[in-house]
């Protein structure tokens, strides 16, 4: 058996318990990572608990930049006695596995492929520790100190990022190094230091920030300029709240007079969460709501009332596996069908798809100003891959020219000059009429707001042909919409060819790994990132120009293909699945593997579809 | 229809109130309920306690749910913004508005299907949030524009127009509203527009959530022999504790009624309720002593009406918030938006 040996480019998974503070100690171990100038990607694997059972942090280290996931573990940090079979098949031969040795080994349960690291971690935690609390927690800090002489990362990083977390308890600091010396000291004596995996220092994370997309959501809303945010706890989109209510209590409280420019209601259900929104955009504030699939499940027939009464809403979406417990702590691209075409009657409605943190803040912020500008609920479609793991992203920016486009509003100046105000009326035949605010005027400018049942003027009628104009009028606006949200994103082959590949939101990563990997092969494949909907006219033209195009996406029924056949009457045999759909994050080889069969090249490529 | 069109010009020697608005300025569109119907008398009430408070028709917004009752404001304060919902879901929305807007006055309108049966949740959560608002439901047992089922506050035995019995427990929103926290909390008789109106304006004036039960007879499904919601029922069985007048400002109080007779509450904007007591044992700051006297009369049959409970000194859910004194939905972009440069900042936090 050989040892794996590389630099910069490998897969380290950590085994825990949930609970035993070891999220704080394995995210420490990610950021050195990047502190080295290597990028390196983590996932978190977590089971629907909050005490007690196996959880796991997977990081993927990669110079060359590749932040989806990968498959394939080459150390193993097993730190849970629960899932030590399954977490030691895991290894790919050759790989190592790095285990508290205090304990014998379980009989008979060791690969002779693998090279087994063995650490008294226990025993060296109970010999300098005593308070139950501190055994738990610096076992965390012993064991990054091993594996900072095992993968040879410089302790100076791992010191600054204690003063960091730490900044002004200098006695908690003080006790972390030590911790971490005690594990750094043990392994330089005992074991072969480095091992074949090593972090070499490089300058390849530049000036790219490290976050979660719940965090950047909410970060989006607050520049936004959303005030009113009303949610019911679900996972995983809990956290995109916690991220507003966090950067809102930074940015939008009054220093004098501690006032708060923000209002955050935890409503009883998703039911009245979305009637809290709906209400307080109708009144002219923006508005938020987070939750997840079953969450707009139950919100269905007021989403339905905002798309008719047009009414500005911003959904975000974190998507995951459902229903239920269980699956639930797991990544999907589940609900773009749902979504779509929510509620009763004829609705459709305008999807954002980013693709990281940095578009979570971005089209957080975006689907505010479309909010406002079509009067249409947006839905944010993020997943759990996305919003529960911290990424290396670009940076958030801000345009300080850029002003909150409130779109079609019509004031108390314009009406008390006696411009015309009729609710309903496409005055610019772009679908989209002016509204008021309530309590605008004194005698101008109300109206009664209800489902459909009214004419141009927001009068009651139940005539039919009024109906009609009005329903014509929303597909106008649907139109409209084409032009305001994000475009799609090209990206063409060194060679001409005639397949493409069609993506969304967090397979892009995978996916764009998957082409280097096919181009390699041979196989050159035309990208084009879909980023919104209604479709840009092209996506029409990108899949009129290949013959053959691959929709690749993480759910069972093809959801976003569904979509494209639907609304651009398509050629449903042009259009090829690719689909994964476990509840982990879609990996390159994957996606390169099915690509391949698809084709009906070689058998190797079905071997690795199976990983 | 209860009214028949009325011409927009009126005489120019109706009486204008100190805005200079005559009564006619806060009526809506012409009803298209039943001739007779007890929610039409509730409108009536609505357009008259407005009128009387001199309340800018357009600073009050109107929310309803689905149903009857939720037709209804369309019928009042036409120069106010409305919103018809979804059913039982009228709380939310006016929760959502009052926080977007805190210098707005909320009405919200419901009935007895939409505030006790789909929206029993919503109703008791606007109560416990504390939500600014006037919550009137306009109660008559049954479901109209479905053609005449039992609602959740039917009584227990109470005969519907087919002669069927109704077996489940009613639900007493007076109870629960005084339970789940609401500040205000009164209830009518649609039919009894002396005691119906004062009720009405002091709930305006209310800060806080202000609930008020108002039995409103269907005359087309539950105004027969054997209804608990009748006109003849209610007016039989009905248990006035108490009268009120509504004196805005700080007036002093001249008329001279019998010690103990009459009881002055003071609400947070200065404005005084004047209650002419009819129980004279009744007091309307005793929240658990009024729950008691509730129950005690409603096992008897009796339906007791009236201001039923206050407290003067109520806080709402902007103060439990600690939202802005300036309406969120009036902010601009520099009250709002952090900038490039707190950006930055962040960024290299993140690093």
């Amino acid at each position: 058996m050989k040892p794996i040996e590389a630099v910069n480019d490998f897969v380290v998974k950590f085994a825990n318990v949930n609970g035993s503070g070891s999220a704080s100690a394995n995210q420490m171990f990610a950021k050195s990572i990047l502190r080295m100038g290597v990028p390196a990607t983590p996932r978190n694997i977590f089971p629907s608990n909050i005490q007690g059972l196996p959880t796991w942090y997977e990081i993927r280290v990669s110079e060359a930049g590749y932040l989806g996931a990968r498959g394939g573990v080459d150390l193993m940090v097993q730190m849970n006695p629960q899932t030590w079979n399954q977490d030691v098949a895991s290894i790919v031969p050759g790989g190592y596995l790095f285990h508290d040795s205090t304990r014998a080994l379980p009989h008979g349960s060791l690969r002779s492929d693998i090279n087994v690291i063995g650490v008294p971690l226990t025993q060296i935690t109970s010999a300098n520790y005593q308070l139950a609390r501190e055994l738990q927690l610096f076992k965390n800090v012993i064991y990054l100190g091993v594996l900072s002489a095992l993968l040879d990362i410089e302790p100076e990083v791992f010191e600054q990022l204690f003063a960091e977390q730490f900044k002004g308890k200098d006695k908690l600091i003080a006790a972390n190094v030590q911790a971490f010396k005690l594990g750094r000291t043990y392994a330089q004596e005992h074991l072969q230091c480095p091992i074949g995996l090593r972090v070499r220092r490089s300058d390849k994370v530049g000036d790219r920030i490290f976050v979660e997309g719940n965090s950047a959501v909410g970060l989006g809303m607050v520049y936004g300029g959303a005030t009113v945010c009303a949610w019911y706890p679900i996972t995983p989109s809990t956290s995109a709240v916690e991220g507003f209510t966090k950067w809102a209590t930074r940015f939008r409280v009054d220093a004098e007079t501690g006032e708060k420019k923000f209002a955050i209601i935890q409503a009883e259900d998703e039911l009245s969460s979305i009637g809290m929104v709906i209400g307080a955009g109708w009144n002219g504030a923006r508005a938020f709501t987070a939750t997840s699939g079953p969450g707009i499940s139950l919100m269905q027939e007021f989403i339905g009332l905002a798309y008719f009464a047009e009414i500005p809403a911003v959904l975000v979406d974190v998507q995951r596996a459902g229903p239920s417990t269980g699956m639930p702590t797991k990544t999907q691209q589940c609900d773009v069908l749902l979504c779509a075409y929510a509620s009763h009657g004829d609705t459709k409605h305008v999807l954002l798809f980013p693709r990281d943190a940095n578009e979570c803040f971005e089209f957080g912020a975006a689907a505010l100003d479309l909010a406002d500008r079509l009067q249409t609920p947006i839905f944010l479609l993020t997943d759990l891959d996305i919003g529960m793991n911290e990424r290396l992203v670009a940076p958030f920016a801000w345009d300080d020219s850029r002003h909150l486009d409130r779109g079609k509003v019509m004031t108390a100046e314009e009406l008390e000059a006696g411009r015309e105000f009729g609710r309903y009326t496409d005055v610019d035949g772009d679908g989209i009429a002016y509204r008021t605010y309530p309590g605008t005027h004194p005698t101008r400018g109300s109206f009664f707001t209800r489902g459909t049942s009214r004419d141009r003027k927001a009068i009651y009628t139940e005539d039919g042909a009024a109906y009609q104009d009005n329903m014509e009028r929303l597909l106008r606006k649907f139109e409209t919409a084409k032009s305001y949200v994000p475009t799609p994103l090209r990206k063409d082959a060194a060679k001409p060819t005639k397949l493409g590949a069609i993506y969304y939101g967090s397979t892009s990563d995978s996916m764009e790994e998957a082409t280097e990997i096919l181009a390699a092969d041979g196989v050159d494949i035309d990208l084009l990132r879909v980023r919104a909907f209604p479709f840009n006219k092209s996506v029409d033209d990108f899949i009129a120009a290949h013959e053959q195009v691959f929709v690749v996406e993480q759910n069972r029924d093809a959801q976003l293909r569904t979509l494209l056949i639907n609304e651009g009457d398509l050629n449903p045999r042009q259009l090829v699945r690719i689909l994964h759909y476990d509840g982990t994050p879609i990996t390159a080889r994957q996606i390169a593997g099915q690509i391949r069969t698809s084709l009906g090249l070689d058998k190797a490529a079905q071997k690795e579809a199976a990983e | 229809m209860t009214y028949l069109p009325k011409p927009k010009l009126h005489h120019p020697e109706l009486p204008k109130n100190d805005l200079g608005y005559t009564r006619r300025d806060y009526e809506g569109s012409i009803s298209t309920l039943c001739a007779g119907c007890g929610h039409d008398s509730i409108s009536a009430a609505i357009i008259h306690a407005c009128y009387e408070l001199a309340l800018p028709p357009h600073r009050i917004a109107k929310l309803s749910g689905i149903g009857c009752s939720s037709k209804t404001p369309t019928y009042f304060l036409g120069a106010s913004h409305g919103f018809n919902s979804v059913h039982g879901r009228m709380p939310s929305v006016l929760t959502g508005a009052a926080a977007a807007n805190r210098d707005l006055i909320y009405l919200g309108v419901s009935g007895d299907g939409d505030s006790a049966s789909i929206g029993l949740g919503q109703f008791a959560h606007a109560m416990r949030r504390g939500v600014n608002m006037t919550y009137i439901v306009e109660n008559n047992g049954v479901y109209g524009l479905t053609k005449g089922q039992f609602s959740a506050t039917a009584d227990r035995g109470a005969k519907n127009k087919k002669g069927a019995t109704n077996q489940d427990a009613p639900i007493d929103m007076i109870s629960m509203a005084m339970l789940l926290g609401a500040s205000f909390v009164g209830r009518s008789f649609s039919g009894d527009k002396t005691q119906l109106v004062p009720l009405i304006k002091a709930a305006l004036a209310h800060k806080g959530p202000a609930f008020i039960d108002v039995i409103s007879p269907c005359v087309t499904f539950n105004n027969h022999e054997g209804s608990t919601k009748s006109y003849d029922y209610v007016r039989e069985h009905n248990e006035a504790v108490n009268f009120l007048d509504v004196i805005l400002g700080r007036q002093e109080i001249t008329v001279d009624y019998s010690p103990g007779s009459v009881e002055v509450v003071r609400q947070h904007d200065g404005s005084l309720i004047k209650l002419r007591k009819i129980n004279s044992e009744y007091d309307v700051n005793d929240k658990i002593a009024a729950m008691e006297y509730v129950q005690k009369h409603q096992s008897k049959g009796e339906i007791v009406t009236g201001l039923l409970y206050v407290d003067s000194d109520s806080q709402d859910m902007h103060d439990h918030l600690g939202t802005s004194s300036t309406p969120l939905n009036a902010m601009d972009d520099a009250a709002l938006v952090p900038g490039s440069a707190a950006l930055a900042k962040l960024n290299a936090s993140l690093r």
